[in-house]
Order: structure tokens, then sequence, then C-alpha cells
């Protein structure tokens, strides 16, 4: 128990550890993609470690919800991020939640930041709220299909469960699956703020929307956003691992496993923010009135794996 | 799941085919819509491949054969060329919009599976459970053909069709006779090119490749 207990705080904090590098990965292969010369791969801590060092403004018709917010992202994204299995599969956190109650403290975590937005009354706040609450209303229920997809073939919306089945037990092959991640890719997207939905990096702010919201932040406040939308990028990365490669993630009680784990987690995200970085690149944003249409699509391909699931997997 | 791992890999690639054929559905590009019936020629081609192997009907490797030469390179090729030549690589026009193409498509595949459930229980295939998935693209290409106004991916949608049948036929019989497979294969290579040279035509008369133009029957 004590020894699940300290790799649980250890897988925490590699959460906490690796979510900032995982940005600064994908930002440089971004770079290399378009031609750029490379940021460092630290640069999410230096601007981190700016950004706390920094005195805070606030406006004045803040409320004490605008202050409190960004803590409470915060710890909605580390909570989520020590219950998604990494490293260790069935620590004493997992039990916590399962897949639907994930999706809702994702959704605690939006609902405050919308409210956060709209406290201050500036346009541009609003104006992301809504179309954050837009984007986000449609892709829940298509993460939700994905996970139930997942959930069908192990009996279980329990993340453990899910990974015990998938990696653990005799090899197979799910076509459902396969529907099931390019769903997954498509909601990941819109709820990570990333292209084609949205675009981390623009400065403009009319076609906003995670950065319209966050405008009125500053240090650190916005650090802790930050450090947020890190933490919730790395969280539906290990995600997708798990459902979709959870080969490697060391067995319930595994500790020997353990070096092998960390090295197969390191390479996959290596990987994966390569392939984010490659689709980003491809894309180009799309008009904010196709997000719906590609969210719907996304539903649909959800579905369409628990269909197949059904056909295919009896 | 008692299945083998090369089955395991024709339901995956089956999965596959009925992703690509909803991915066709919703493309709004013509040149998208070609690169994606390339891809499932390779996809069913590859499928057909793994089934011969696995069963050992070798005449199947032939029809394996004549759909990567003729799905994959030739025809594909050829809708390439004619898209430049006609300049049509536009938005395609749908009848209806993308969303409720896609809802009317997830609705067509229930009903495939559904449908196919008791024909599948007959079959004495090892592959027969694809059946619900190979008639549910053949479903979605006849509603891309109903749904295009454009001569082009109307082709394709038939060729889709084409691409469906042919994978039904894999999985519940094993394919069909190589000369039906021969006579197939040639009937649609030469109603493409029939049909291409038909573009021509059709856009020299009406200016366009919008085949409502053709419901009118009055001189102009």
């Amino acid at each position: 128990m004590t020894a699940g207990i300290v790799l649980q705080v250890a897988q925490t904090l590699l959460a906490l550890l690796l979510a900032p590098l995982l940005i600064g990965w994908v930002n440089i292969c971004r770079a290399w993609l378009q031609g750029r010369s490379a940021p460092p791969l630290l640069q999410p801590y230096y601007s981190l470690r700016k950004l706390f060092h920094k005195d805070a403004t606030l406006a004045h018709e803040a409320s004490p919800l605008f202050r409190f917010a960004p803590y409470m992202i915060f710890a909605c994204m580390v909570l989520a991020a020590a219950i998604v299995p990494s490293l260790v599969n069935d620590l004493p956190f997992s039990p916590a939640a399962d897949v639907i109650a994930l999706v809702g403290l994702f959704a605690l975590a939006r609902v405050f930041q919308a409210l956060a937005a709209m406290d201050i009354g500036t346009a541009f706040g609003s104006l992301g709220a809504r179309r954050e609450m837009l984007i986000a209303f449609l892709a829940e229920p298509a993460l939700l299909m994905v996970f139930f997809t997942a959930s069908l073939i192990s009996q279980s919306t329990e993340l453990p469960h899910i990974v015990e089945r998938l990696a653990h037990q005799e090899f197979a092959i799910y076509p459902s699956l396969a529907f099931a991640a390019v769903a997954f890719w498509m909601v990941s997207t819109a709820e990570n703020a990333r292209v084609p939905v949205d675009n981390p990096t623009t400065h403009l702010e009319l076609t906003m929307i995670h950065e319209a919201m966050i405008l009125e932040y500053s240090a650190r406040h916005l650090a802790l956003i930050e450090w947020a939308v890190a933490l919730k990028l790395y969280t539906y990365s290990v995600l997708g691992i798990a459902l979709f490669l959870p080969w490697g993630i060391a067995a319930a009680g595994d500790y020997t496993s353990l070096p092998l784990a960390l090295a197969a987690l390191v390479v996959k995200l290596l990987l994966g923010g390569a392939a984010l970085a490659l689709l980003e690149t491809i894309n180009a944003k799309m008009r904010l009135f196709r997000a719906p249409e590609f969210l719907g699509t996304a539903f649909l391909l959800g579905v369409l794996g628990m269909l197949t699931h059904f056909l295919l997997e009896p | 799941m008692s299945l083998t791992y090369h089955l395991q890999v024709v339901n995956l690639l089956a999965a596959i085919l009925l992703l690509i054929a909803f991915a066709m559905l919703s493309q709004r590009r013509i040149v998208g819509l070609i690169t994606l019936f390339a891809w499932q020629g390779a996809a069913l081609a590859t499928s057909t491949a793994i089934v011969a192997w696995s069963t050992g009907q070798h005449h199947l490797y032939y029809s394996a054969a004549l759909t990567l030469a003729l799905k994959v390179v030739a025809m594909p090729w050829f809708f390439f060329r004619l898209v430049r030549q006609l300049e049509v690589d536009r938005e395609v026009e749908t009848m209806l919009n993308i969303p409720t193409n896609m809802l009317i498509g997830i609705v067509l595949v229930i009903f495939a599976f559904n449908l196919a459930l008791p024909i599948s229980q007959m079959a004495g295939t090892v592959t027969r459970s694809t059946l619900g998935i190979a008639l549910a693209s053949v479903l979605l290409a006849f509603l891309m053909m109903i749904a295009r106004r454009k001569a082009i991916p109307q082709v394709i949608g038939f060729l889709a069709m084409e691409n469906g049948l042919f994978f039904a036929a894999t999985s519940a019989t094993y394919g069909m006779p190589l000369v039906v497979e021969l006579g197939v294969a040639l009937d649609v290579l030469v109603g493409v090119f029939v049909l291409g040279i038909f573009f021509f035509h059709i856009r020299e008369t009406f200016d366009s490749l919008d085949l409502a133009h053709m419901e009118k029957l009055k001189e102009h």
C-alpha cells in the first residue's frame, strides 16, 4: 500500500514535470516542420518561472471567483493526471474516478474557466467563453462514445480495468478501436484548443477560443493556467496511450518493470508529440462554424466504433 | 477472442473500409475524394490478399492484383488527369449538408448491420462477420451517388459501390469465379473511360458538370 502511494505521488509529480516538456517538444517539432528555428526545449519552464516572479494585475471588477479559478483549474488537471494510469496500472487514486467522472472533471475545470472569462465583463472574455461552450458541449458526448467503445471491450468503465484488458491479456486487434482512435484525435484537438479547431499560438483576438478566455490573466494566475493547459494536453496524450497503445504500462504491483514503463512512456510521448505537430502543420484552422460538423463527425465515428464492436468482436 | 491474427487483420481492414466510406461521404474536395478512393482500393486489395493467403484460395490473389492495378493505380491516375484537364477541383456541392449526410449514413450502417446478421449466419466462410460492413459500404456509396450533384463524385460513388460489392463477395463466398471478376473489372474500366469522355461532352454542352442541368429536356 505504501509503495502504491509513493508511486502515485511519483506519477503525479512526473506528470507535472513532463507536461511543460511535452508542450516544448511539440513547439520544437512544429518549428522544425515549418522551417523556423526552434525554441529551447525548456522554454515553457522559462515562461512559467518568469510568470511566477511577476506581480499579478487584476481588473477592478474582478470577483473572488476570478482569482480562485486558476487554482481550481490547476487542481482539476492535477487530479486528472493522477487518475490516468501512465506508468503503473491500478494505483491508489485510480478508483477515485472512472472515465465518466474523468469527463466530468474536465467539464468542472471548463466551467470555472468560462465563468472566470465572463467575470471581468470584457467582450473577448465572453466571446471566448461562449465559443468554448459551443465546442465543449459537442466534444463531450464524442469523448464519452470513445470511452464507451473501450468500456464495451473491457466490460468496465474503470481505466485500470481497460488498460489491464488491453495491455496485459491475450493480444487481439480491435477494429472498433480504430474508429475510436480517430474520434479521440478529433475530440482532443477540440478539447486542447489545438489546430484545426483552435490555434494555440494565435494573436488575432477575433479567431481565439481558448486564448480569448485567458486574456485578462497575468503573472501567477496565468502561469497556473498555462501549466494546467500543458497538463491537460499531457493527460489527453496519456489517455490516448492508455486506450490505444497501452503496451508498456506496468501491471498492478509489478514494480520491476518500472524503468521499462518509463522508457516506453517517454518514447510514446515523443512520437505522439511529433505526430501532433505534423497534424497541426498539414491542417489549417477551420472556420468556427465548421467545428460543429467536425465534432459531429467525431461523435458519429465513436458510435460507429460501438456498432463495429457488436458486429466484429463477439 | 478466438479468431486468428490474419482474420483479425481482415476485420481491421473491413473497419478501415467503412471508415474511408464515411470519410468519402464527408469529403468536400474532389481531389481528396479520389485519394480516399485509392486508399479504399488499397485496403480492399490487402484484405483480399490476406483472405487468399489464409484460406488457400489462389484465384483471390488475381482479384487482389487486379484491384491493386485498377483501383489503386489506373483509375485514380485517370481521375487526377481528368480533374486537371477539366479544372474542376473546387468544393463539391452536396444536395444535403454534410452532417445530415453523416446522420443518414449512420442509420444506413445500423440497417445494413441488422440486415447482414441473418445472412452472415448462413454463410460458411470465416470472414462472414464482415458482410455487414460490406453491405454498409455499398449503401454509403449509394448515398454518396444520390447526394452529390457533380458528375465525378457520382462516378466515384459508383466505383466505391463496386468496391463494397467486391468486398461482400469476398467475405460471403470467397469471391466470385475469376471469369466473372475479370468481366466486372473490364466493365468498370470501360465504364470509367466512357464516363470520362461523357464528362467532356457534358461540360461542352452545359458549361458545368452539375447534372441538375441534364434534368431539363428542352433545348436552350
